[in-house]
């Protein structure tokens, strides 16, 4: 039960550290690539770039990745390798606009929250020219966004060109890992083709449609860029994406790897390796914390549902008290391998919820069970971990944020010993926490706004599966997916439109599907860049600062105790902005009547 | 029968009587009435935290009038309401009150400062020309009859007018001393009994209003006029009029209402989902009406009030008023609240070595022969050379020598020649009636004093000046005739607890620099001697701000004191310059403070008011963020009460009822504001103990304590309100 995240988790830290000096050495330019691959880099450099040039650059780069991606997806009917089957004889039509609209933002954020099921909605040209290449590019921009701001504390007098990062971190980064992933996949049995879906004679007498594809193309990035859009709609628990229990180790190591190594990055492209360690134990607690809840609480306890449940009355103000029949246990042997619903029994028992903690903490997506299967305390991992969204978080990014919890931990507790705030010998003032705040509102703002929104209307209650506090578990679990650019599905939430054509679906567009689109693909949209863009300025600003020099007075970022106040504020701040609607979802289906239906 | 106090028992007395005087009636009731102005929506939207508590009260006392009317608009009892309406209302009172006390303490401390300020008569010179004073005019002046002079009132006094102040007369406002030299009691200001002389055309001249001259007279030209001293500013920074916030004060303020807004947002998400909730409930127990607290809106508000860091939104400004009034008790006119801030920051101190290391003057410690006398008849040939002399340097051979217990009387006889220092012969001496030539001096001088006389230099001359030199000592030799005989060694004499002081400072992480005249070797031995982590020898005004200007390159900020007009670029150069009282006007002009008791040791206290200021700010918004956990599990479960009552699990606390639950909280987050004034106003104690173990005891007091404290805090209360009956 515990060899497996230890397995996963001791491995990436292992290898994190020889891949972040090898990353801060591709960052900083130190490595010599190829003189074919040099002679493009040179033709992309524009020149050094100030915050906002850099910032620029980023947004119209997006911008055309937004308009391209867009017309690949509207124009899919018409473009080639749009494979026919059994099931779509004509091939794949056009997704609805708003769908169109939500995959598009989700692929460009990073967030691939699919509306959408891979193997029935999306053509391989789709596949391979939009998911792939948003699955290297979107990741290398979080990437770039971290390398901009670590270059700004490091009080560069510029913040590096964004082209020149783009393409180091892609194609000296990406590519090569890629490659040796996807090469260890096919190698377990994963599918590497062009062919359509194929079909097969059963054992029974009948004919089976089974999809397949480029999946091996896909995988190691959908993992490697903590992207998490599966090529199936099952994701990372459907055989052909994840074959084995080895896969599903390489798949969690390939998954934490970029996050884990982008610390050891920090602390040596800044020089500050204790500091850098403090970050890193700090994650780490965070992390393990995570792990080990769900693991106790999915694979250590049984599924309730299956479980004999004594008799209970409900007693409510204004209402008579409603007494639950009693329920027999079913006759399932729990003991030893905990919930089973919805797991995929071949990655081992533990494998879902520690797939659960290390998909959501650094904002992947990807899965290996069905999350709302979980037992009701273990489903408060994934949802704490894209709550906080710092926990080693996604690449870049994740970093990038914690170091906005740490400007705040900064800020408080250096006034606590009497000083002005410093953050690297740089003094933290107005403008900063101004630039910091702003950062950090967004996430909590488009998290419960929207829940509160969806869950007041019928948009939100008529689109859940479940009723009562599991249902309001699907749509938190949507926003804060969307909001951290994670895209992890709770699932059981009716969000899928497909075809324009409703005619061409297998099953019927879901009634509020086209809300879901636009809201969540707003939420990501602004999630995604206003957290990029302030700290860049935030570092920016901090740039152009003085350094003060180090003194006694000093408070140091670099000891254990500035490690409890960084762990502290994150919890603290975390728990502040979290805990009701944790109490509304997880908790109270955990301490309500069982089982809660309607 | 006397008691008498013992050691504890004596500082309980005083501890009580700061208390008391925290608290004390004639400050408390101006405060009461002034917390209620403040309630002005006009007045109190500068404080975003507090000012949001106003709105959300009068939402809630609005739907408490509803209730009222139409009793079935919510579930919560109307009793409820009115208490959370009573308790959010107090919350903004207190708010208001700790301002309202802080600015009254500071009143006080102005008044007792205005008192200096009586109007009085000035002496106004009829002149139409004020700028050119010929030297000699403040005698044709007193000498010419009055008619020639305006009696004024000093409130009509004008910057540039000239005065003349007699022996009696109070100084009617600040000035200049133009011509004159008088003994003035500054005891208005600085309470100093001792009188001090202050002279024209010196480093001296500053002359401030209220003061009152002992002695003489003097021309002073008036340079503030009346309502625009120094002290006038501080008066209005100390009440608030003009109180402008700080740098570090507006980022806190920006990262309270990003708090606040953090908070309403969550709490306005909250009411939707509660409304989820609601509605879920309701087709599972079967009902057609179905409400809880969570939907209540004075229970919302209660919840955000309760959420939203008030109690440093309520102490804010009082902890920067309290700051301003610690420096002003210390005797400091700070010109902002932002010289009192950046003091906090200070990483180098610059300090003069006179006065402020050493105890004024050098001092004659020892006689040595280097002829074959006695090291008596030494000190005996040395004090008679120096009977003379008025210097403190030349009183302290004769009293060393007085000392000295089988010492001849250094008695001249009469008819003695002295001959008095110059710069060129750097010497000094008598020519006794019985024909005995006596000269001490400078070393290099006293040599080639001898040498020209074709005397005998001996042998271990220059070694022994050398010696002393190198330990920082100043050797004179003695000569008698064409003859060395010996030589007198000054010394510096540290202050007492120097060290100890600079110790502190370096676990407090800034740098000391000893400024002095002294040649390197001298200075180098001192510096030494006292601790010091650098020093700048042979300094002139040009190579202190030069000094100050590399540490600022290196980006420390640096501190000094300084009296001299030659001071004032440097001053002003420094991130905190404290002018002494006693300096010129350009010196005060050009620092942030002025310190009315002209102590160069008040550079360390002002370092740690500055860090006692940021200290008290950072623990309590800690402290105040720390409490909301607390408040979470209370309210939480309190809220879905009536929609799902297993939440009851996450009640820790087990608070008697919802409503308790809620009022507890909200009566608690009241209360601590009340409770925390004392800390606001005295400040967190400053111990210089390195960053990192003040961050741990702080952590653990402010940030622990503000986690625990509230828990138990609650649920006293809850006790409480359930034995009174009221849960």
């Amino acid at each position: 039960m515990w060899l497996l995240p230890i397995l996963i988790v001791g491995t990436t830290v292992l290898l994190s550290v020889p891949i972040g000096r090898y990353l801060a050495g591709i960052i900083d330019g130190k490595y010599q690539a190829p003189a074919f691959l040099r002679w493009f880099e040179r033709r992309l450099d524009t020149g050094p770039q100030n915050w906002k040039q850099y910032a620029a650059s980023l947004v119209i780069f997006n911008t055309v990745m937004f308009l391209f991606g867009y017309l690949v997806l509207a124009l899919q009917p018409s473009l080639p390798l749009n494979q026919r089957d059994a099931a779509f004889p004509d091939g794949k039509g056009m997704l609805s606009p708003t769908t169109i609209f939500n995959t598009v933002t989700s692929f460009l954020t990073n967030t691939n929250l699919q509306h959408y099921s891979g193997e029935q909605h999306l053509s391989y040209f789709s596949q391979l020219l939009f998911v792939l290449w948003n699955m290297f590019t979107s990741a290398a921009v979080g990437f770039c966004a971290l390398a901009a701001v670590i270059r700004g504390l490091r009080g560069d007098p510029h913040m590096g060109n964004y082209y020149v990062d783009m393409w180091r971190v892609v194609v000296y980064v990406f590519v090569p890992f890629s490659v040796i992933t996807g090469i260890l996949l096919i190698a377990a049995g994963m599918p590497m083709t062009l062919e359509p879906s194929a079909e097969v004679q059963t054992l029974q007498p009948g004919t089976q449609v089974i999809a397949r594809g480029p999946v091996a193309a896909i995988l190691p990035i959908k993992h490697l860029g903590t992207n998490g859009g599966g090529f199936f709609g099952a994701n990372s628990a459907h055989p052909f994406e994840n074959p084995t229990a080895w896969t599903n180790v390489l798949e969690c190591v390939s998954i934490l790897i970029f996050p884990f190594s982008l610390i050891i990055m920090f602390g040596r492209m800044l020089n500050q390796m204790r500091h850098a360690v403090v970050i890193y134990a700090v994650m780490m607690v965070m992390f393990v914390g995570m792990i080990g809840w769900a693991v106790y609480h999915d694979t250590g306890k049984p599924n309730p549902g299956l479980l004999a449940q004594p008799e209970r009355t409900v007693k409510i103000v204004g209402a008579e008290a409603k007494v639950t029949a009693p329920l027999a246990a079913l006759p399932v042997d729990q003991s030893g391998l905990g919930n089973l619903e919805g797991k995929e029994l071949r990655f081992g028992p533990s494998a879902g919820a520690t797939f659960a903690a290390v998909t959501t903490a650094v904002t992947c997506g990807s899965v290996n069970c069905m999350h709302d299967s979980l037992n009701p305390l273990a489903g408060l991992t994934p949802l704490v971990g894209m709550q906080l969204n710092c926990v080693f978080g996604g690449k870049g990014v994740g970093l990038v944020n914690m170091l906005i919890y740490l400007v705040v931990a900064v800020f408080l507790a250096g006034l606590m010993v009497g000083r002005t705030p410093e953050y690297l010998g740089k003094k933290i003032e107005a403008r900063e926490m101004k630039l910091a705040m702003l950062a950090l509102l967004v996430h909590p703002i488009l998290v419960l706004g929207p829940v509160g929104l969806f869950a007041a209307l019928d948009w939100g209650k008529a689109a859940t599966n479940n009723p009562g506090a599991h249902g309001f578990s699907e749509i938190l679990y949507e926003f804060s997916s969307a909001s951290a650019n994670n895209g992890s599905g709770f699932e059981g939430l009716g969000d899928t439109h497909g075809f324009n054509d409703p005619t061409k679906n297998l099953s019927a567009p879901a009634t509020y599907a086209a809300h879901w689109d636009l809201a969540t693909g707003l939420v990501m949209l602004v999630s995604r860049f206003l957290p990029i863009i302030a700290p860049l300025a935030l570092a920016a600003s901090l740039a152009r600062k003085k350094n003060t020099p180090f003194t006694t007075g000093t408070m140091r970022t670099d000891t254990i105790t500035f490690g409890f106040v960084l762990l502290g504020t994150v919890m603290l701040v975390g728990a502040l902005l979290f805990l009701p609607s944790l109490c509304l979802g997880p908790v109270a289906e955990h301490f309500g009547p069982m089982p809660f239906g309607r | 029968m006397t008691t008498t106090l013992d050691q504890p028992n004596a500082k309980l007395a005083r501890r009580a009587s700061r208390q008391l005087s925290l608290f004390a009636p004639d400050l408390v009731k101006p405060a009461i009435g002034r917390a209620f102005v403040m309630l002005r929506p006009d007045i109190l939207w500068k404080n975003p935290v507090m000012f949001v508590v106003e709105v959300g009260t009068a939402l809630s006392i609005l739907y408490t009038a509803y209730k009222v009317i139409d009793p079935n608009s919510t579930l919560a009892s109307l009793g409820y309401l009115i208490a959370l309406d009573v308790w959010l209302f107090l919350t903004v009172l207190f708010a208001n009150f700790a301002e309202a006390l802080a600015e009254a303490r500071g009143k006080a401390q102005a008044d007792s400062l205005r008192k200096t300020r009586q109007d009085s008569t000035a002496w106004r010179l009829r002149l139409v020309d004020t700028t050119n004073i010929p030297p000699g005019t403040l005698a044709t002046w007193t000498k010419e009859p009055r008619q020639f002079i305006d009696e004024v009132p000093s409130s009509r006094l004008k910057t540039g007018d000239l005065v003349i102040v007699e022996a009696g007369q109070v100084i009617p406002a600040d000035g200049e001393i133009v011509e004159g030299i008088a003994s003035v009691d500054e005891s208005a200001i600085t309470g100093e009994s001792a009188p001090v002389v202050r002279e024209g055309g010196g480093d001296r001249s500053g002359v401030t209003g209220g003061t009152r001259v002992l002695s003489d007279a003097i021309l002073v030209r008036i340079t503030a006029a009346a309502g625009q001293s120094f002290l006038d500013r501080m008066i209005a920074l100390v009440e608030g009029a003009s109180r402008q916030r700080t740098p570090n004060e507006i980022a806190l303020s920006l990262v309270l209402s990003a708090f606040t807004l953090i908070f309403l947002i969550v709490v306005v998400a909250l009411w939707p989902m509660a409304a989820n909730a609601e509605d879920y409930m309701k087709g599972y127990v079967g009902v057609e009406t179905l409400k809880s607290l969570g939907t209540d809106i004075p229970t919302l508000v209660a919840l955000l009030v309760c959420l939203i860091p008030t109690t440093i939104g309520a102490l804010l400004a009082a902890i920067g008023i309290a700051g301003m009034d610690r420096a002003l008790r210390a005797n400091l006119i700070a010109k902002s609240g932002k010289a009192v801030e950046v003091a906090g920051d200070i990483d180098t101190l610059l300090l003069d070595k006179t006065g402020t290391i050493t105890l004024g003057n050098r001092r004659a410690t020892r006689f040595v022969p280097l002829d074959n006398l006695a090291a008596t008849e030494v000190g005996l040939l040395a004090a008679l050379s120096s009977a003379a002399d008025e210097t403190p340097e030349g009183k302290s051979i004769v009293e060393l020598h007085r000392r000295s217990p089988d010492a001849a009387p250094a008695l001249p006889p009469p008819g003695s020649k002295f001959v008095g220092f110059t710069a060129q012969t750097r010497m000094s001496g008598v020519d006794l009636p019985d024909g005995r030539v006596i000269r001490k001096g400078a070393a290099d001088a006293v040599v080639k004093y001898v040498k020209a006389q074709n005397g005998t230099i001996p042998a271990t001359t220059d070694d022994q000046v050398n010696a002393f030199a190198s330990q920082g000592m100043t050797p004179l030799l003695i000569a008698e005739g064409n003859a060395i005989v010996g030589l007198v060694v000054l010394e510096d004499v540290l202050k007492p607890g120097i060290k100890d002081r600079f110790d502190r400072l370096r676990k407090m992480g800034i740098r000391t620099v000893m400024v002095t005249g002294d040649n390197p070797l001298t200075a180098k031995s001192i510096a030494a001697q006292a601790g010091v982590d650098d020093y700048i020898a042979e300094a002139t005004p040009e190579a202190k701000l030069a000094y100050i200007r590399k540490e600022q390159y290196g980006g420390r900020l640096v501190a000094m004191m300084g009296d001299g007009t030659n001071d004032a670029p440097a001053l002003a150069q420094a991130d905190l310059g404290v002018a002494m009282n006693s300096g010129t006007q350009a010196a005060k002009e050009a620092g942030n403070m002025v310190d009315l008791d002209s102590d160069p040791t008040k550079l360390i206290e002002v370092v740690e008011i500055g860090k006692q200021l940021l200290m008290t700010r950072g623990a309590l918004t800690t402290f105040s963020v720390a409490n909301d956990l607390a408040k979470y599990f209370a309210i939480v479960p309190a809220l879905f009460a009536g929609t799902l009552p297993w939440l009851k699990s996450i009640d820790v606390m087990n608070l008697t009822s919802p409503t308790s639950a809620i009022l507890s909280a909200v009566i608690f987050n009241a209360i601590i504001i009340p409770l925390l004034i004392p800390i606001s106003l005295k400040g967190v104690t400053y111990r210089p103990v390195g960053a990192d173990a003040l961050l741990r005891r702080n952590l653990l007091v402010w940030g622990l304590g503000g986690v625990i404290v509230p828990f138990v805090g609650i649920k006293v209360i809850d006790l409480m309100l359930t034995a009174v009956g009221l849960a």
